[in-house]
């Protein structure tokens, strides 16, 4: 569905008097399949948003190809349009619009005649929970409505593919929760692919086949959600004392059970990566209790998404998020 | 035929937003009123002066330029809002023609301007203007004219810049010579320097063509201002399609 290669987009900026190539995105190479849905991550000024703008014809490459929906972005833009939706960070109403109408009008921007563009846009309102929202403002909607409405703004001519840009920043928990049920219906109820940026690891987790993380400008890693985890050495063992005096006994300890890097020390807590945790916890506890040492609480965690992304980055993404 | 299809779902939606908006439409009908009354009878005893027999058929041509160019060249404004909105991004990503968007925005202007410069005429009938009806026709067409061609070339800077903060500086400073320049509210007659530097700013011989022609003369002076309005409106419709079609705008 999306097969790019060597993509590469230059900037040119001032830097003092001499003019400077900024390279925003340095030669991207990836591939999405038919009805996959693929989360595209990175931290701010990684390159995410300038490869999604080439992707959806808003920005022209420097070099490199981009084939989307079998169509090349740079020789045929008009016929990738056709076949993609967007639906951008930024939203796509007038505030003082009225939710239908802007519907209805952005399909027949499309080519749809009237009739069948308010058909299709009354079965989206209803299938994205917006009913009775028909002449509602976009500006008096909730953030999470919205953005629903954003949604049914890039379906209405009805895509095979959807490209999704940080589609659940700002709303609350719950609205969250429930914008993900709609984005996974988009591939099981009308068997859409869906490429999705997203600053939030817990939503590339839940939602994605696969993972794109980029950085730098270019992809740093491309796997599934469980084989990227896979890639971090090691779950993550973190004992709590109730003394100080606790603290250096409990680090040996931590010490003696291999730990991939020297065991590290804040406050009351000492943690370390282990591998093969399951074999090891046993010795451990049995060695601190034969010491003595009352825990106040041990913790083992399997890499997060966040531990890979700080593996790969060497950046934490929460820190710029 | 597809090109006029997407113009005109861009001008209804434009439209309508505007319609539901009624200060802007009063707005709108009541700055001309506002000129007449208020700026009018400070005229009528000048008149003369120019060699002008009706203050009105003096005054008048230069309140529809003065409307026309100073009504659309903020467009712009309401551009750099939409696309705030991501109204603009969520249209171009669509196969529409994005010379279609700007002129659907740009027709919304011409009518509104359209609108207005009908209102002011009759009005100013009341007050007292004297013009010939053939010549009102072709006064109002050269005034949407260059409207269009103001809404065209704010729209492009809007989306050139993205910012009000540098729309604001730029058409102020572009629309106050004009405005000074082209003897809208008073014919420049001296000294002989200003008249120089005026013979260059087409929008002048715009207004000295309104003002002929609403006299039922049809002669070189109308045929220049004539020319001057499509020359200026060619221009910004061109470079204004350019910006839109841009790639990377």
């Amino acid at each position: 569905m999306i097969q790019v290669e060597g993509l590469t987009k230059t900037f040119t900026a001032r830097r003092g008097k001499e003019k400077v190539e900024v390279a925003a995105v340095a030669g991207v190479d990836l591939h999405v399949d038919e009805g996959e849905i693929v989360g595209f991550l990175g931290p701010n000024g990684a390159g995410k948003t300038t490869t999604l703008r080439m992707l959806t014809t808003l920005l022209r490459p420097t070099a490199g190809t981009a084939r989307v929906a079998g169509h090349d972005v740079a020789a045929d833009p008009v016929a990738v349009r056709r076949a993609i939706g967007y639906v951008s960070q930024s939203g796509s109403t007038s505030p003082e619009a009225r939710a239908g109408e802007e519907v209805v009008d952005h399909g027949m921007l499309y080519g749809i005649s009237r009739a069948a563009a308010a058909a299709r846009a009354r079965e989206l309102f209803a299938q994205l929970e917006l009913d009775g929202l028909w002449d509602r403002k976009p500006g008096a909607m909730s953030g999470g409505q919205r953005r629903r409405l954003d949604i049914a703004m890039g379906l209405v001519h009805d895509p095979r593919l959807v490209f999704l840009d940080e589609p659940t920043t700002g709303l609350d928990p719950q609205a969250r929760a429930n914008l993900w049920g709609h984005i996974a219906d988009l591939r099981r109820v009308r068997g859409s692919t869906v490429f999705l940026t997203t600053h939030y690891l817990d939503e590339a987790d839940a939602l994605c086949d696969r993972i794109l993380v980029i950085d730098h400008g270019r992809i740093a890693a491309a796997d599934t959600p469980d084989a990227l985890k896979r890639q971090v050495a090691g779950d993550l063992v973190q004992l709590t004392v109730g003394a100080a005096a606790d603290v250096e006994p409990a680090r040996a300890a931590l010490a003696a059970a291999e730990p991939e890097e020297p065991p590290a020390v804040d406050g009351l807590h000492v943690s370390a990566r282990v591998r093969g945790v399951a074999g090891r916890l046993p010795t451990l506890v049995r060695r601190l209790d034969e010491q003595g040492i009352v825990l106040a609480g041990i913790e083992v965690r399997r890499p997060t998404l966040d531990d890979v992304f700080l593996t790969v980055t060497g950046r934490s993404l929460r820190e710029d998020a | 035929m597809q090109f006029l299809r997407q113009l005109w779902i861009v001008f209804r939606r434009q439209l309508r937003i505007a319609l539901r908006n009624p200060a802007w439409v009063i707005i709108g009908l009541v700055q001309p009123i506002l000129y007449l009354a208020l700026f009018g009878p400070l005229l009528v005893p000048l008149a003369g002066t120019f060699g002008a027999d009706n203050a009105y058929t003096l005054f008048v041509p230069g309140l529809l330029v003065q409307l026309g160019l100073f009504g659309t060249l903020f467009a712009g404004f309401g551009l750099v809002a939409e696309w705030r909105a991501g109204v603009i991004e969520a249209e171009r990503v669509t196969p529409a023609s994005r010379t279609a968007l700007l002129f659907g925005r740009v027709a919304l202007n011409a009518v509104q301007l359209l609108v207005q410069s009908i209102v002011l005429v009759l009005l100013s009938f009341l007050f007292g203007l004297q013009a010939s009806a053939p010549g009102i026709v072709l006064g109002i067409a050269l005034t949407v004219l260059l409207g269009a061609a103001c809404a065209c070339f704010s729209d492009a800077v809007g989306l050139l810049s993205k910012s009000e903060n540098v729309l604001a500086p730029l058409l102020n400073s572009v629309s106050l010579p004009v405005l000074l320049l082209s003897g809208i509210l008073l014919p420049i007659t001296q000294p002989q320097w200003l008249k120089t530097v005026a013979d260059v700013v087409p929008t002048k011989h715009i207004v000295d063509g309104i003002r002929t022609v609403f006299t039922g003369t049809f002669d070189s002076t109308v045929w220049w201002g004539s020319f001057w309005a499509v020359v200026v409106f060619a221009a910004a419709a061109t470079w204004g399609a350019r910006v839109f079609q841009r790639e990377n705008a």
